[in-house]
């Protein structure tokens, strides 16, 4: 887009002054549109669950309004502060919070060349950005100068430093199949049929997938692992103290993050923009061309994308309302005795998967991953560029094909 | 029909837009600053910035969130750079590692002696003829360095994660900088072996030390429990918190994680 600016004949530092105010702007939208939607589906589908009707009135027949209009009784709202407060870090936190999950939404693809900044190390940032929005809740329960919300923040902090050991175990199994970090490429990776996702690449990642819901579920603090907010224990947990807009930050955060968890997941096992089935490739269509079949194109993608993360959100909020909270120890022995060990064990099954079954237990039927497609590595200037295959298998292959090919590169004594 | 509309809006753009540069725009010098650089020296300057708030600070929690600003914006330097693994990993272990230490910082600062933090002078001396020589030795081999690379403009940075990654498996393919030998250029397999292994190590350690401690006899039990009238545990939890009743939130939250 700063390109097509610039060849408007902006400047170049206002050209990509724009491509950036406009990728965060949209960014933005996706969080605060869809905490809306979602607040008010989660009303819809907690009366359903539990019998009653939610919203009717604002906004006619489904009280579809009813978001805006809490959103706007909370613009109203006097805004307290505790008096032992720390004014600074209680005025911060909210921000942080939602900081954190907005910066994760940067390197999110929501569609072929849909993203805000392609990174090589997606998947890693997305995961570290994301751990830090437990600081806006440590900070809060600390500055609001109430055992509540300190009880409430000390629960997040050990329960978020817990799952992100088994979280991140989950993660590393698609990069590992996919031979990138970079999310793209990833879902990339998975175009064609249902049976190209990785959810159903091998047994175990289908079982992983599960591990990466149970722990996505609970490192944003959703039930049944909401125990820094426990209404039933600690009134409102690391939030009792807050009040109108800064409350309703958390909330955007919460929504947001859940958003992106759902999203990571659809881009890293449910073949992230792809459909189930490639109706596009099917009618003769590609997205990456530049005109308006390729953009129709990615506007499918798009729409696949978020149907899947809605998905995702629905699910949890079903799950939210379904089972009741866990205590506190349980809901380490779930991290600790659970989570971590079946996803080291379906880490390694992956792994042996893919050593010897690359390509699946039906040739044929899902692609061979586990290429190495870094385009550095195999571009028109990459290092196996003179060297005969285009995408090459393993670790050791490449760097002896690419010794043959340039001589740069030696394979190390073992 | 889009593609005629397309058409329509960029040409009209292309009439519109040039227009308004060359009217609006040519008073302001902006297009001559290297924007590279005004990004490193904002990122620079709020890492110092926290970096000094660290030190000036007087609340342990306070100091740990300055930190936290601090190592995010050397993060932001690194992506800057181009080194996003190294960013993310900044990011991931430094950013995230401050979390125990916010954590700890809460846990202390409920207590009287901890809240306010005022070092004693020989230890303000000491400290700042430590940081003083640091600074000099850095600042040293900083201008002895004959020319820093000037950002470049439009270099499109390599990705850094797989050459590091098949560094650390023993292959490298990343290309050697110019002029140096290509032999002898061996992947880093046994020192992250023996890493990886010291850290198994350690992790095994912690564990070890802080697994919940089996009784000898029962009997022990009953006598600890009949000499004192609350788990020294609670008594901890109680003193964390703040003095006063424990609520059953204080005891799960604090003490149940550990059974």
């Amino acid at each position: 887009m700063a390109d097509f600016l610039i060849g408007l004949g902006l400047p170049g530092w206002l050209a990509w002054s724009i491509a950036a105010l406009v990728a965060a702007v949209l960014l933005l939208n996706v969080i605060a549109g869809g905490a809306l939607v979602f607040i008010w589906a989660e009303r819809k589908i907690a009366a359903r669950i539990q019998d009653r009707l939610g919203p009717t009135r604002t906004g006619g027949r489904f009280g579809w309004l009813q978001s805006l209009a809490d959103g706007i009784k909370l613009l109203a709202k006097e805004d307290l502060m505790p008096e032992g407060a720390d004014g600074l870090l209680f005025r911060l936190a909210p921000y942080v919070s939602f900081c954190a999950s907005f910066c994760a939404f940067i390197a999110l693809p929501f569609a072929f060349d849909v993203v805000g900044q392609r990174l090589n190390v997606g998947v890693f940032f997305v995961v570290a950005v994301l751990g830090l929005e437990v600081f806006g809740v440590i900070l809060a329960g600390y500055a609001s100068a109430s055992k509540w919300s300190l009880f409430g923040a000390m629960r997040e902090a050990a329960q978020v430093v817990s799952y992100e050991v088994p979280l991140g175990m989950c993660v590393v199994v698609p990069v590992m199949l996919a031979g990138t970090m970079d999310l793209v490429t990833i879902a990339e990776k998975q175009s064609g049929w249902m049976s190209n996702w990785y959810l159903f690449h091998d047994p175990f990642t289908f079982v992983i997938f599960w591990v990466y819901v149970t722990c996505a579920v609970a490192s944003v603090n959703r039930a049944p692992f909401d125990l820094a907010e426990a209404e039933s224990e600690l009134v409102a947990g690391f939030h009792t103290e807050y009040s109108g807009l800064r409350w309703s930050f958390f909330f955007m955060a919460e929504y947001g993050s859940m958003f992106l968890v759902s999203a990571l997941a659809a881009v890293l096992f449910l073949g992230g923009w792809n459909g189930p089935v490639p109706i596009a490739q099917l009618v003769g269509l590609s997205e990456g061309t530049g005109d308006s079949a390729g953009y129709f194109v990615r506007l499918l993608g798009l729409a696949n994308l978020i149907g899947k993360a809605t998905f995702g959100v629905l699910l949890m909020m079903w799950v939210r309302w379904t089972l009741p909270r866990l205590r506190i120890d349980q809901v380490m022995t779930t991290c600790l005795k659970y989570c971590t060990p079946i996803a080291a064990v379906m880490f390694a099954g992956a792994m042996f998967w893919q050593l010897f079954l690359p390509g699946g237990l039906l040739p044929g039927w899902s692609r061979p991953a586990g290429e190495i497609r870094e385009g550095w590595l195999e571009g028109p200037g990459g290092l196996s560029a003179t060297s005969a295959p285009a995408a090459v298998r393993s670790a050791g292959v490449a760097a002896a094909e690419s010794s043959d090919s340039s001589g740069l590169a030696k394979r190390s004594p073992r | 029909m889009t593609g005629m509309l397309d058409m329509d809006i960029s040409s009209m753009m292309h009439a519109i837009v040039p227009a308004l540069a060359t009217t609006a725009l040519p008073a302001l010098p902006m297009a001559g600053i290297n924007w590279h650089s005004v990004l490193f020296l904002l990122f620079a300057g709020l890492a110092c910035g926290f970096a000094v708030g660290v030190v000036a600070a007087d609340n342990v929690v306070r100091m740990a969130l300055y930190l936290v600003f601090s190592l995010g914006a050397t993060a932001g330097l690194f992506f800057l750079a181009g080194a996003e693994f190294l960013g993310a990993m900044q990011l991931m272990i430094y950013v995230g590692g401050t979390l125990v230490l916010l954590v700890f910082g809460v846990m202390l600062t409920a207590q009287a002696p901890f809240v306010s933090i005022k070092p004693s002078s020989s230890d303000r001396t000491l400290a700042a003829v430590a940081g003083a020589s640091l600074l000099a030795l850095l600042l040293t081999a900083a201008f002895s360095v004959d020319a820093w690379m000037a950002p470049g403009a439009g270099v499109v940075p390599a990705p850094t994660a797989t050459p590091l990654g098949m560094a650390l498996i023993g292959v490298r393919v990343d290309t050697p900088p110019s002029g140096s030998p290509s032999g002898g250029r061996v992947g880093y397999m046994l020192p992250f072996e023996i890493v990886s292994v010291h850290l198994l190590v350690v992790l095994v350690g912690a564990a070890y030390l802080a697994r919940a401690k089996r009784r000898r006899t029962p009997r022990a039990i009953d006598a600890v429990a009949s000499a004192m009238p609350v788990e020294p545990a609670v008594v901890a939890t109680a003193a964390v918190t703040a003095p006063g009743r424990t609520t059953g939130g204080a005891k799960s939250a604090l003490v149940g994680g550990g059974r």
